[in-house]
């Protein structure tokens, strides 16, 4: 499959509050904006994939949006992986265009958790609510505890998450959150559930964002500049929840990447930038191990050292990621990514080298993986 | 003041029930010999639905735990800052609880040994957990 699908181009809302508008809405105006940076007509459009609204699941949702874009697609459906499903949903669009499925697919989500309803973020998790068990951040506040005293890795490592991610979104004109914080500043935001720190968790934003995916022959035929290469893909899925796995600090995210650096034919050193998932910051240090780019446990140091920040080894969302552009889960990185292999990100970086962006959901339950090369 | 209820199964009946009367249930594959929690009628790993519902001897070791410095729901308030931990059972089975003398998790630490101490919150027993080896109590 390498390199056989391109995205040929991306969009979005502005990310933060839309207070009075509702997901469809803001969905419409992503995908719009998405047809207008590759310059094509909607009536070419014959795929509407949909990640899942996590505010609110709801039944035939991929034909809901189908419908109010106006279109009648040959492949229509939404998919529910919690943060993982939109690179899963870019890499099916990608083998249905090669299987002649359909041709050009809409790779589309949007929710208003900022002004409409959190309750998601916040759930009983199941029959261990009697113990006080709730929240999507205390299954991470259990990774992250794990995590620090399995290997003893400093607070400061967590921090320079923290940090390195809001100095990039701070520069970023898009972003939800952009204000700049210091080590300091990050040690002394107050614990949510011990040991997350406030700004140790992502954003809550409104918004919504796509990517356009065609074939990569398709996309010379139809004149598209700059776009960008589809070299790899994977998946890998914990599924267990996160009291039930055998292991807190190490995901199924190791063979995602594997699967997709083996589709791309690429070593780890032609990585030049990164886009990792950070809904919380201990999510990008366990990826980094588990993608191989550190050791396990050394990944602290590597973003202690200043690894992972702007002029780094391996700088990673450059536009700010969860943490600082928005909470919107899973395509901004992709779209980060697409900027910087068409050198049109608000942050360049990594030469001539490629872009690797992680997607993942649920408490590191699933995860998805793609690998993209320099736009032609 | 409404605490949360658990949603009691024909499959977690026992389970709750073993609570009321004193003892924690696991369960136990006739099959293959897998012990898991929480209840499901199928052994994860053979796949064999001949369960049978064994009592744990209530000591296990802290894998995990978190500290809510915010309470999600109101019966949680007064407790503030309280402590959720992942203890594994001797036996293998992991579950959710509550380490009563964790002093909001301070006194815990990888591998710490707990012991079995249910307490009641109403008609509902829970499977919470203590530093102090009960009196009287054998080791496994």
């Amino acid at each position: 499959m390498r390199g056989k699908a391109v995205i040929a181009g991306v969009g979005h809302t502005a990310y933060g509050k839309h207070p009075g508008r509702d997901r469809m809405s803001l969905i419409v105006e992503a995908c719009r904006n998405t047809l207008a940076d590759a310059g094509i007509d909607k009536e070419r459009v014959d795929g509407v994939l949909v990640k899942m609204a996590n505010a609110e699941p709801s039944f035939l949702y991929g034909q809901k949006v189908a419908e109010a874009l106006g279109l009648r697609p040959r492949v229509g459906a939404s998919l529910d992986q919690g943060g993982a499903a939109n690179i899963a949903l870019i890499s099916y669009a990608a083998m249905a265009i090669e299987a002649g499925l359909m041709e050009v697919a809409l790779v589309c989500y949007g929710d208003t958790p900022r002004t409409g309803t959190r309750a998601v973020y916040q759930r009983p998790r199941g029959d261990d609510a009697v113990y006080g068990w709730y929240s999507t951040a205390a299954g991470y506040a259990l990774v992250h505890q794990r995590y620090r005293l399995e290997y003893g890795v400093p607070d400061e490592a967590f921090g320079a998450v923290a940090v390195a991610c809001r100095a990039n979104g701070a520069k970023n004109p898009h972003a939800h959150l952009r204000k700049s914080i210091t080590l300091d500043e990050y040690l002394e935001s107050p614990f949510l559930v011990e040991p997350l720190r406030r700004d140790d968790c992502c954003l809550l934003s409104d918004g919504a964002a796509a990517v356009l995916v065609m074939s990569a022959a398709r996309a010379r035929q139809l004149g598209i500049a700059k776009a960008v290469p589809i070299l790899g893909f994977g998946q890998g899925q914990e599924s267990w929840d996160v009291q039930l796995r055998p292991s807190l600090t190490t995901t199924a995210a190791a063979r995602s990447a594997d699967t997709a650096f083996h589709m791309a034919g690429l070593q780890r050193k032609d990585i030049g930038v990164a886009q990792l998932y950070d809904c919380f910051s201990v999510t990008p240090l366990v990826t980094l191990e588990d993608y191989g780019f550190c050791k396990r446990g050394h990944a602290g140091a590597f973003a202690a050292a200043g690894g992972i920040a702007l002029g780094g080894p391996l700088p990673i969302n450059t536009s700010g990621g969860l943490l600082s552009e928005t909470g919107t889960p899973g395509l901004q990185l992709v779209i980060e990514g697409v900027r910087q292999m068409r050198g049109d990100a608000n942050l360049p970086v990594g030469g001539e080298r490629h872009c690797i962006v992680s997607n993942q959901g649920g408490t590191m339950h699933t995860h998805s993986t793609l690998i993209l090369g320099r736009a032609a | 003041m409404s605490y949360p209820a658990p949603d009691i199964s024909n499959l977690s009946a026992p389970y709750w029930e073993g609570l009321k009367g004193g003892r924690l249930l696991y369960l136990r594959c006739r099959h293959c010999g897998h012990r898991w929690l929480p209840a499901r009628e199928a052994c994860p790993r053979c796949l064999t639905a001949e369960p049978s519902w064994e009592e744990s001897k209530g000591r296990g070791k802290v894998v995990s735990w978190v500290v809510y410095h915010l309470a999600y729901h109101e019966a949680f308030k007064a407790r503030l800052p309280y402590d959720v931990t992942l203890v594994e059972l001797d036996e293998g089975p992991r579950l959710l609880t509550n380490v009563v003398d964790s002093q909001a998790g301070k006194r815990l630490a990888l591998g710490s040994v707990v012991y079995l101490k249910i307490e009641h919150e109403g008609e509902l027993a829970l499977a919470r957990f203590s530093l102090e080896h009960p009196a009287g109590a054998r080791e496994p």
